[in-house]
């Protein structure tokens, strides 16, 4: 017995039409994604026209001073004299004393709390350098201002002693004399620089220990067991895996370093002179002197203070990105999602 | 057959499914139990060795180098050579005490444990110098504070009546505190609804726009506070014609904060398991309910932590506030039309006044402002801490 096939009529059926899986959004749904949208272009035009208004501002005092606003060092609005390369010096400067005492310590605090301190310690210590994130930044300058200075200038006093043959630590009086010039040494680039690094060194520390806790535990354990001392473990496993939290770490920091104001304002007096002298008494930077002259601003006067700040906004701009990209881009910026 | 063989064990020898001890110590023979009889003495009894916890020498290396570091510090500073002053003493002490700790580990174990020891001791010396800066903030606040903190009337006057040379007893700093909470309550109430809905857009709806949103919120993160502040001055004080009240200076902690919140409250939903979000999407549920049922549930303790935070840097911040609100110097409690005061501005101006009483009434402020911040942190951390308990 044979099985008899029947001949499908392939003309007579109607072509297969696949369901449609794309989803329309309906009711409730249409409703979130609209209105969230409209958040989200709020925010967009709240934070974008910030960025958009500091550029319009700054047009008319750029074509009015042109590139000597750059190069220009005084900042005398009575003689038509704007710029602001000394005062991009001081804050870098300050950033930079900042970044030399913070980068170090940061990096010692992160490391003693993920390789060691004993683990009760270690969630409390956590929390303690969370707590100096939130500290507020005038109470930073108070310290700095109150008891880290008259400690600070013996110190300026010894670094300009002894290496006062490097133009960095020059000052101009002489530090041997019996009744030394205490006044020449504070208010500076350097005192400040110190109370702003406490500010910032617990930003730099969170992005360090958070790296340095994602090392790979098999990798650790790879090391101790081939002989290697705790050293010889943070050397070869743990900083090679953080290089790109501790790079981006510091450069977060040293975006917050570059923008501190009342820290910087309440110690240093200011001057307006180019120079490279952070232990000498006065220097300047943009968001002191922004803080410091908004007051008495005419409309051309504001615009420049404007564009100065517009130039401080993009120098952070540019290392908080690079810093985002070093970060993503290390071993550890991988996410982890299930 | 006696209990206690000499010689190595061999694994055929365990049986009874006992498993050997893993390591044995090493003591003057080389004793094996035999495990098939019971040991009848505790002293029989394998002993692991200690593979963590140092040892009475490294102790000793340690404590000694550390007291000969100091002593020879004391003696450089405060007898050889005019470095007499405390912070001096303390940087002599640590640079000396590594090189002590180089010297003596170098001379009881040489090799790879010299800079081993010296790494941990840099390390240590490091953290410590952190803890000591840290605790000096805090204690030195509330110590030049305490005269102050002492009067009631800090907490339940304005400075309407005092005068610079007027004794603690006249005056106090409700007219900050009662500031700040106004400008910070304004400055939430506009940040956070903005900020949690742009963080839900950015990561929940997703799409080409949405990462445009989120560049230039990342982007503003790097605004400086002064530059918010200068942008609100010039925009809303000098443009629109908002008096210079508490109202602007609210305006100019949203524009420093709102970046801010909005990054952190993006990056704690980021983190929220994709699994979670399909399991209740496959469940037939809508998106709106997946997000409000799901997805901000599962991140609360995260959004509440990034929220806070954020708060407690805007309460904190001066500069912003320096450039809206002005000064005044008594209660005032309309936000909109006169000036007002705050504790980061209060503290400033007393500060910088030169005034001695003034300069006490600033640290009280800012022992104040301390408080504050110190109670939203715990805050924080109590909610984190349930996350803990509840998985």
């Amino acid at each position: 017995m044979s099985t008899e096939l029947r001949a499908p009529d392939l003309g007579a059926a109607p072509a297969a039409t696949p369901r449609s899986t794309a989803t329309r959004q309906t009711g409730s749904d249409l409703a979130f994604a609209l209105g969230s949208r409209a958040v989200g272009t709020t925010v967009l035009v709240i934070t974008g026209g910030i960025g958009l208004f500091l550029a319009w501002q700054a047009v008319p005092t750029l074509r009015h001073y042109g590139l000597r606003f750059f190069t220009e060092t005084d900042w005398s609005p009575e003689t038509d004299h704007i710029g602001i390369l000394s005062v991009l010096v001081g804050t870098f400067t300050v950033a930079l004393v900042a970044m030399v005492v913070a980068f170090p310590l940061a990096l010692a605090s992160a490391l003693y709390i993920t390789e060691y301190a004993p683990l009760r310690l270690r969630s409390t210590l956590v929390a303690a350098i969370d707590l100096m994130a939130a500290v507020p930044s005038i109470v930073y300058g108070l310290w700095g201002f109150f008891l880290l200075q008259p400690q600070a200038i013996d110190v300026a006093r010894f670094l300009n002693a002894y290496l006062g043959f490097l133009p960095f630590f020059h000052v101009d009086t002489d530090p041997r004399l019996a009744q030394w010039e205490q006044s020449r040494f504070t208010a500076s680039a350097f005192v400040a620089g110190l109370a702003v690094s406490m500010m910032v060194l617990p930003m730099a520390c969170a992005v360090m220990r958070e790296v340095f806790s994602q090392a790979p535990a098999g990798e650790r354990e790879a090391a101790l067991a081939l002989g290697s001392t705790r050293w010889g473990v943070i050397r070869s496993v743990v900083i090679p895996f953080g290089r790109g939290g501790i790079i981006g770490g510091t450069m977060l920091s040293l975006g917050r370093a570059l923008g501190e104001t009342i820290t910087v304002l309440l110690i240093i007096s200011p001057a307006f002179d180019l120079k490279l002298k952070p232990l000498e008494i006065g220097t300047e930077t943009v968001s002191a002197l922004i803080a410091g002259r908004f007051g008495e601003a005419s409309p051309s006067q504001l615009s420049a203070l404007l564009t100065a700040g517009l130039v401080l906004f993009l120098i952070t701009l540019v290392v908080n990105m690079l810093a985002a990209v070093i970060v993503s881009r290390g071993r550890s910026g991988q996410g982890t999602d299930i | 057959m006696s209990a206690v063989t000499t010689g190595p064990a061999l694994e055929g020898e365990v049986v009874e499914g006992r498993p050997a001890p893993r390591t044995w110590l090493r003591g003057e023979q080389v004793q094996v139990l035999d495990v098939r009889v019971q040991a009848p003495a505790a002293e029989r009894r394998a002993v692991p060795r200690a593979v963590s916890g140092t040892t009475a020498q490294d102790r000793v290396v340690v404590v000694g180098s550390v007291v000969a570091g100091a002593s020879l510090a004391w003696l450089l500073c405060f007898r050889l050579l005019p470095w007499g002053t405390p912070l001096a003493f303390v940087l002599v002490a640590t640079l000396l005490t590594v090189v002590v700790v180089a010297v003596a580990t170098a001379m009881v174990t040489p090799g790879p444990a010299v800079a081993d020891k010296v790494a941990s001791t840099v390390v240590t010396a490091g953290a410590l110098v952190v803890a000591v800066a840290f605790g000096s903030t805090l204690v030195f606040t509330f110590v030049r504070a305490w005269p102050a903190l002492w009067h009631v009337n800090l907490l339940t006057q304005d400075m309407a009546v005092a005068g610079p040379r007027d004794p603690l007893t006249v005056g106090g700093v409700l007219h900050a505190i009662v500031g700040s909470l106004i400008q910070i309550g304004i400055a939430s109430a506009i940040t956070v609804p903005l900020a949690l809905g742009t963080a839900v857009f950015m990561t929940e709806i997703g799409g080409p726009y949405a990462r445009v949103v989120r560049t230039v919120v990342e982007a503003m993160t790097a605004l400086p506070s002064v530059v918010a502040g200068l942008f609100t001055y010039t925009v809303f004080v000098l443009l629109l014609g908002v008096p210079r009240s508490g109202f602007a200076a609210s305006l100019a902690i949203t524009v420093m904060m709102l970046p801010i919140v909005a990054r952190a409250a993006d990056v704690v939903l980021r983190v929220v398991p994709s699994g979670l979000r399909e399991a209740g999407l496959a469940l037939g549920s809508s998106r709106w309910r997946v997000v409000w049922h799901v997805v901000l549930p599962t991140a609360r303790p995260g959004l509440a932590t990034a929220l806070i935070l954020g708060i407690a840097r805007g309460i904190g911040e001066t500069s912003p506030v320096l450039l809206t609100s002005g000064a005044s110097q008594f209660l005032v409690a309309d936000p909109f039309h006169t000036v007002m005061n705050s504790l980061p501005l209060f503290v400033f101006s007393t500060v910088r006044s030169g005034e001695p009483v003034y300069i006490q009434r600033g640290f009280a402020a800012a022992a104040v402002l301390l408080t504050l911040v110190l109670l939203l942190f715990v805050t924080t951390r109590f909610l984190a801490r349930r996350k803990g308990g509840s998985r």
